[in-house]
């Protein structure tokens, strides 16, 4: 089960890469996106998949699965959605101001 | 006696406090203040001489870094003290001098300051026995003779000069530096005094050690083909050009090989580099002289020229050190002896010189030469110590020029019949070279007599009526031309009593016992004098035959090392921009290609050269149905988001992805998370569909083929990294989790639900900052849609 998240982490980290690449700004937030949820993903399998029950004391056999990844990932899914929440107002208010997406903006730059 | 540390820092002092003098008491002249200060380092010095010339030397060490090993340390001796009688002599004398050269208008404070700067760390230069104390001391010379040049910086040429000067220095000093890192390898010691007698010629780093030294010693002293920055120094005020271009700064480099001939002057590299070298400097130097129009940039290349002549002397004196203490090492150290001779010669004759130079440009307002003529009548002392002056440079009697270009041609002639270092085979081209040149030196010693002071008078081509410079300015160089006269007629007062345990701490291995002759005025009729029979009589013929043409002028052709070092300056700069324009393209894409690249060599490489590729997929949980629908649409939905034409079907695929990792999460037992992990995704993809309204319309994606091929290799390879490194990582556990301890959940922190025990309990300090970021965000947020609000209502109020 882990080898096929963690190659399912990969092709979403080489979408994510590609987007990123790319000259249209919502597709390198889209790209972004994507990578957090590739990154959470490579956390969760780095614990063990199911190797027991729901973490919460009382439920199930007594065996429980690894809490600590599920911790960090609840941190990092509030982190991620507040960067991404900010990126995308931040893409609005330049497209807003300046008609431009991010490739003319570099350009714009560097003729300057 | 004071202090040699207390002397050195006195200078420095002195910068300090005239600032202070030259607000409060604007109506004296600042030099006189300032003047002080050498003639008391002056008169303190020679007070050294007596116990010096007995052999003494005194060492003193006051500690700065001493767990380096660099202190500073002075060692004065009978080299030491000669350039430091020449610093502060000719530095009271052209200080003299300045203060009636220099009008009041001028920035005085500025001026003096600099000087009292250059003037501290020449002296630190020359007594410094600690190596990194001398480089200190030395670039500290550079960057006053720097600002010195660059005095009148509203000229375009005067900053052009002082720049040249400090990147030509600057580089001989860095190489310098290298040389003394490399001298402490060898010897484990800073100290110049031990150096000698720690050295070990056959280390590997001898050789670039002499290099470098040398290099930093010809850049500081103006050797071919290093000279260029002298002449363009020129710009700087007549006072400097005296001071540092002629008497001292360029003197350092002589100094540094003369210091360092005892450790490294047993090779036969430097004794070949040094006078070749030499020779070439003094011959170019001397050729260039006779082309110059400018008096000024004409006393430039005369320096550089006699700079070259004093060089080759140190390096044939050299060879005395590989001969050791016999019968014929005496003819070389008598070199060494002529060159010390010399270096005192030159700095009165030259000094003369410049200060008669700026007395002609100060009266009549040019240095032309084509514009000058018939100054004689009009200025009679300036023209008498001209006369002196050129004639001592010339080599003619009776002045001390004439003694030292006697033992200059003895010793060329002597070394031309050696048989070490396989001399014979160039033998003969030292004392032809050394001939020619004089030749060329009598000539534009005659160009500066004759040419400025007799012929015909045009005052309709000068800028102000001739007439003789005042008293005070006179002063220093009538003190200086009595000087000329004056050794001439007792040469072997100031050779016993100064010159000779100068020569002793060139070859202190050398015992100088007999191995010394004193100064002859007559010496018979020896090859020698010969030559300088030959040196008068052809270049009054060629100076004759020359006069005939209007302008001795030529211009220089386009192969040049001013063209050389123009040129590189300017391709150095053009390149660099080249080569940052190539790969700082602005473009955002390129930069993440650039980060994605690195990730690869780094993160890639080292695992496979480290072969740390392992997989084990024995630990792996059962695979079941239900999940491998889900990862097979996940799958889908991400690689239809490549394709995907409009931006909805991409925001609605990437809302496909977060909710079957919501999923997943369910399946996985993480209820907490595919709680979060849904709302969060249901407000990720509103914001999505609300800024989807305002982004452009159509997101084309005109990349070219190329890009897009480069796009798509990156990303794949990226993504293959990450799979290998991941599935490494996961197979190989190296110990067991700490997981266990959070089960006590509830014993601990009261809690059943273990992941909101960590949230809250055992880790809340990351909760904590979580919160933060989350409320940094929405104040970002609230920020950028605020500050268009108010932006828009100032636009209002403006309409």
């Amino acid at each position: 089960m882990e080898t096929i998240i963690i190659i399912l982490a990969g092709v979403l980290v080489t979408v994510a890469t590609y987007l990123l690449l790319s000259k249209g700004v919502l597709r390198v937030i889209l790209g972004t996106a994507i990578l957090s949820h590739a990154a959470h993903l490579l956390l969760m399998s780095m614990g063990g998949l199911k190797t027991g029950g729901v973490p919460v004391i009382g439920e199930g056999d007594g065996t429980y699965t690894d809490a600590l990844p599920q911790a960090l990932i609840l941190t990092s899914i509030v982190i991620s959605f507040a960067v991404t929440a900010f990126l995308l107002v931040l893409a609005y208010r330049t497209h807003q101001e300046n008609k431009m997406d991010l490739s003319k903006i570099a350009r714009g730059l560097k003729n300057e | 006696m004071i202090s040699i540390q207390l002397a050195i820092m006195i200078p420095f002092l002195a910068a300090i406090i005239t600032p202070f003098f030259y607000k409060k008491l604007p109506r004296i002249h600042i030099g006189w203040f300032v003047l002080t200060v050498p003639i008391v380092l002056f008169i303190s010095l020679i007070r050294f001489i007596p116990s010096i010339a007995e052999g003494k030397a005194y060492i003193n060490t006051v500690q700065w870094i001493p767990s380096y090993g660099i202190n500073f340390t002075t060692y004065v001796d009978g080299l030491s003290i000669i350039f430091g009688l020449l610093i502060t002599g000719i530095g009271s004398l052209v200080i003299l001098y300045s203060i009636y050269y220099l009008s009041a208008k001028e920035s005085l404070h500025h001026f003096y300051i600099y000087l009292l700067l250059f003037m501290g760390a020449m002296l630190g230069v020359i007594f410094s026995d600690n190596l990194m104390v001398l480089y200190v001391f030395w670039e500290l010379t550079s960057i006053s003779s720097f600002l010195l040049i660059a005095f009148w910086y509203h000229r375009k040429k005067s900053r052009y000069g002082a720049q040249k000067a400090l990147l030509i220095t600057f580089g001989g000093g860095i190489a310098m530096l290298s040389s003394f890192l490399m001298i402490y390898i060898m010897t484990d010691t800073m100290s110049v005094r031990e150096i000698i007698s720690l050295i070990d010629t056959n280390h590997a780093l001898f050789i670039p050690a002499l290099l470098l030294l040398l290099i930093g010693a010809f850049t500081k002293s103006a050797q071919y083909p290093f000279h260029i920055w002298l002449p363009d120094a020129m710009e700087a005020p007549t006072p400097v050009s005296a001071y540092l271009h002629s008497a001292t700064m360029v003197k350092a480099g002589i100094y540094l090989v003369a210091r360092f001939t005892p450790v490294f002057g047993s090779h036969e590299v430097w004794f070949w580099l040094v006078s070749s070298i030499g020779l070439v400097t003094l011959f170019w130097g001397s050729f260039n002289a006779v082309r110059q129009i400018d008096l000024k940039a004409l006393l430039a290349y005369s320096t550089i020229s006699q700079l070259g002549l004093i060089m080759s002397l140190f390096g044939i004196g050299s060879i005395a050190l590989q001969l050791g203490a016999s019968e014929n090492s005496i003819i070389y150290t008598q070199a060494s002896f002529a060159a010390l001779f010399h270096l005192v010669n030159h700095s009165t004759f030259k000094g003369a010189l410049f200060m008669v130079v700026g007395i002609v440009d100060h009266e009549v307002g040019t240095r032309d030469i084509r514009r000058l003529g018939g100054l004689m009548a009009f200025m009679p002392v300036s023209f008498t110590i001209a006369l002196i002056g050129s004639f001592s440079m010339a080599g003619l009697p009776p002045f001390n020029g004439f003694l030292s270009k006697e033992m200059f041609f003895e010793a060329v002639v002597n070394v031309s019949q050696s048989d070490i270092f396989s001399i014979h085979v160039f033998g003969l081209l030292f004392p032809i070279i050394a001939w020619i040149a004089s030749v060329f030196t009598f000539i534009y010693c005659m160009i500066i007599v004759f040419k400025t002071f007799f012929g015909p008078y045009r005052p309709e081509k000068l800028e102000h009526e001739a007439h003789e410079a005042k008293v005070g300015m006179l002063i220093p160089p009538i003190i200086l031309a009595a000087l000329i006269i004056g050794i001439f007629i007792f040469p072997n007062m100031l050779g016993d009593y100064i010159l000779r345990p100068g020569l002793a701490s060139i070859f202190p291995s050398l015992s100088l016992e007999g191995s010394y002759e004193p100064i002859s005025i007559w010496h018979g009729f020896n090859p020698a004098l010969w030559m300088t029979i030959g040196v008068v009589v052809i270049g009054i013929v060629i100076f004759r035959i020359q006069s005939r043409r209007k302008s001795l002028y030529i211009p220089p052709g386009k192969w040049t090392f001013d063209q050389l070092y123009n040129s590189t300056l300017e391709q150095i700069e053009l390149r660099g921009f080249k080569i940052t324009s190539f790969y700082m393209t602005g473009s955002l894409r390129d930069y993440l290609v650039y980060i994605f690249l690195f990730l690869m060599v780094s993160v890639g490489g080292i695992f496979l050269f480290t072969d740390a590729f392992t997989f084990d997929m024995s630990s792996n949980a059962p695979i079941t149905l239900y999940e491998s629908l889900i990862v097979f649409t996940m799958m889908a939905a991400v690689i239809a988001i490549i394709f995907a034409k409009s931006r909805i079907t991409a925001i609605l695929l990437n809302g496909v992805l977060g909710y079957s990792i919501a999923l997943l999460f369910v399946l996985f037992r993480a209820p907490d998370l595919a709680l979060t992990q849904l709302v969060v995704e249901t407000v990720t993809t509103a914001l999505f569909l609300l800024c989807f309204y305002f982004l452009p319309e159509k997101e084309k994606e005109d990349t070219a083929q190329k890009t897009k091929s480069v796009n798509v290799i990156v990303s794949i390879l990226v993504g293959i990294i990450f799979v290998s490194v991941a599935l490494s990582v996961q197979g190989g556990k190296l110990f067991e989790t700490i997981s266990a301890y959070f089960e006590n959940a509830y014993e601990l922190a009261g809690a059943h639900n273990i992941v909101n025990a960590i949230l809250g309990d055992f880790r809340a300090f990351d909760t904590m900052l979580e919160v933060i970021v989350l409320f940094i965000g929405g104040i970002g947020v609230y920020t950028l849609i605020k500050l268009k609000a108010r932006k828009e209502a100032e636009n209002i109020e403006n309409q």
